[in-house]
């Protein structure tokens, strides 16, 4: 179900120097999917387009959603301010999200990048369901020691860290950590930047194994009606059979072969 | 109380439509809204073959508003037409199709195709994009050029027709005339105003294609005096857009001379803008004993 709803925050937190945490109470977060996302919508009226927050976690019961966010701008930057209490626009849920029955009894490869590393928990909280814990390796990348998440994912996985700045786990990224531990997958789900997802597809085509990585793109809508949010695929897209598939309709997952990035 | 309103001969049950390109053909925000309740869904704009569109980033925000270059991404009329009309036929509204092209020819193959669908009440002509490099807006900026693309499409049309004129002119009245001269049954107005943003840290365009059309409750009082002049310039009904982002901002251009409007940009913001507007409408009829909506029309006090 998509709508659009003025939601309450549950609880808000500082994870680490511009990232926040903000638990959002919704009835939302039912059919919530991993690798899905939120429109969220500021009070400023001269800021007026949503900014797109993946899903970071989804609560037992599914009354609530979290999204863990960087300050971008002034729009996050007003995000950052709501407290427990307060309402929040939000207009979800959005995206087609991870499929995890094509990781079922597989050894995959979570990987997460900065601001990509949040919708990594929910996949990895998802993927105990179809496949076995030690099979689920989370491979986060960050910038220096301010590794959020990383006990929450290591509930759910074998956790491995690269840092730009070498202060925890691997020095450089992702596919440093992924060879300094001689890791191995069969299919391999990310976000992150767009450098780190190129490399993510050149690794799996040489692998020859499977990729899906979730994509960003400035959106105007977020539901498939501006064709703001594009990306270069190589079938037809089904919209505008013009190979331009809607990051946010037709996405933001996408099997990495099927795109040009 | 009579909401209706009815240019060139169709009755529109209300007069509340969706600005071409902020609606796709309606599949999308249908989740959101019951598109029985529209006037009508004037189309995302259509060309005779498929459109790729411009490279991203394609939209930015801005200060009250947004830019966008999509470059009229859009699949062709005959998927059009075997897809999105039939889906748009389900409704009891009004379907207005945005047809757009490169070439008068193109524009031509495009109306004449759409001749055969009598579900189409009317043709909108697209001449006031500014993210595209060919046709489109050279045939909207000059009055002569204007004039010959209307005429010429009127030629061919089975429809009523719609012209979109351009904001980015120095005078909206010479458009205005010239598109009724050359036998437009009705003008809309105003497309998107040319802008650009640049990204200081970045020292990058916020837009690949470096200009692009704003949008947005920014630009409504440029586009409410546009309305108004166009209003005062030619005798042929007016759909006035331009920022509308509640029912407030669609009276005002009611009030300027527009028989009906659109809303655009604010649907991205709030997805139930058209049925919001068509309901709060309802209520300032309401409240000022207003017994039919085309006694709005133009009223505003001179």
């Amino acid at each position: 179900m998509k709508q659009k709803q003025t939601a309450v925050v549950a609880s808000q937190r500082e994870l680490a120097p511009m990232i926040y945490d903000m638990w959002i109470e919704s009835d939302l977060a039912k059919d919530a999917l991993p690798g899905q996302f939120l429109c969220v919508y500021t009070r400023n009226k001269s800021t007026l387009l949503p900014r797109p927050i993946s899903i970071c976690e989804v609560n037992e019961d599914k009354s609530a959603l979290r999204i863990v966010y960087r300050i971008a701008g002034q729009g996050t930057a007003e995000f950052a301010t709501y407290k427990a209490g307060e309402p929040v626009e939000i207009l979800g849920t959005l995206g087609n999200g991870f499929n995890v029955e094509v990781a079922a009894g597989k050894k995959v490869f979570l990987m997460g990048g900065g601001i990509g590393v949040p919708p990594m928990l929910q996949l990895a909280k998802a993927l105990n369901a179809v496949t076995a814990k030690e099979n689920i390796q989370i491979v986060v990348g960050y910038r220096d020691n301010q590794t959020f998440l990383r006990e929450d994912l290591e509930k759910y996985g074998q956790v491995y860290i690269a840092t730009e700045d070498g202060s925890v786990g691997t020095k450089g990224n992702v596919m440093n950590a992924i060879e300094e531990n001689a890791l191995q997958a069969d299919v391999i789900m990310a976000c992150g930047p767009m450098p780190m997802l190129r490399a993510i597809k050149g690794y799996a085509e040489n692998a020859d194994i499977p990729a899906y990585i979730s994509l960003e793109e400035h959106m105007a809508c977020g539901v498939g009606a501006c064709l703001g949010c594009v990306v270069k695929t190589k079938e037809k897209d089904h919209h505008s059979h013009v190979n331009n598939a809607r990051i946010c309709t037709d996405g933001p997952v996408f099997e990495a072969k099927e795109v040009d990035i | 109380m009579n909401m209706q309103t009815t240019i060139a001969g169709v009755t529109f049950k209300n007069p509340v439509m969706t600005a071409s390109g902020t609606f796709g053909s309606g599949m999308e925000y249908g989740e959101f809204v019951d598109l029985n309740q529209l006037g009508a869904v004037v189309t995302k704009g259509v060309a005779n073959v498929p459109w790729p569109g411009n490279p991203t980033p394609r939209v930015a925000e801005v200060y009250g508003g947004m830019l966008n270059a999509i470059g009229l991404q859009n699949p062709g009329i005959d998927v059009f037409m075997d897809r999105d009309i039939p889906f748009l036929k389900q409704y009891d509204t009004k379907i207005i199709v945005n047809v757009c092209g490169k070439s008068v020819e193109d524009y031509v193959e495009v109306v004449e195709k759409l001749g055969d669908e009598p579900a189409v009440s009317m043709l909108e002509i697209n001449v006031s994009c500014p993210n595209v490099t060919e046709g489109a807006i050279a045939f909207g900026q000059k009055a002569d050029a204007l004039y010959n693309i209307t005429e010429e499409i009127k030629k061919h049309a089975k429809q009523p027709i719609i012209m979109k004129l351009s904001p980015n002119v120095t005078d909206i009245t010479e458009m205005a005339k010239a598109a009724e001269a050359a036998g437009a049954d009705a003008l809309s107005l105003i497309n998107t105003i040319t802008g650009m943003k640049i990204d200081i840290h970045r020292r990058k365009f916020a837009i690949a294609n470096k200009t692009g059309g704003m949008s947005g409750p920014a630009i409504k009082p440029v586009a409410v005096r546009m309305v108004y002049q166009a209003a005062h310039a030619v005798q042929i009904p007016i759909i006035g857009m331009g920022g509308i982002a509640n029912a407030e901002d669609a009276i005002e251009f009611i009030l300027a001379g527009a028989s009906a409007v659109s809303i655009g940009a604010m649907n991205f913001v709030n997805p139930y803008t058209t049925i919001e507007v068509v309901k709060g409408i309802e209520d300032y009829m309401k409240r000022y004993n207003v017994e039919n909506l085309t006694d709005l029309t133009g009223a505003v006090d001179v």
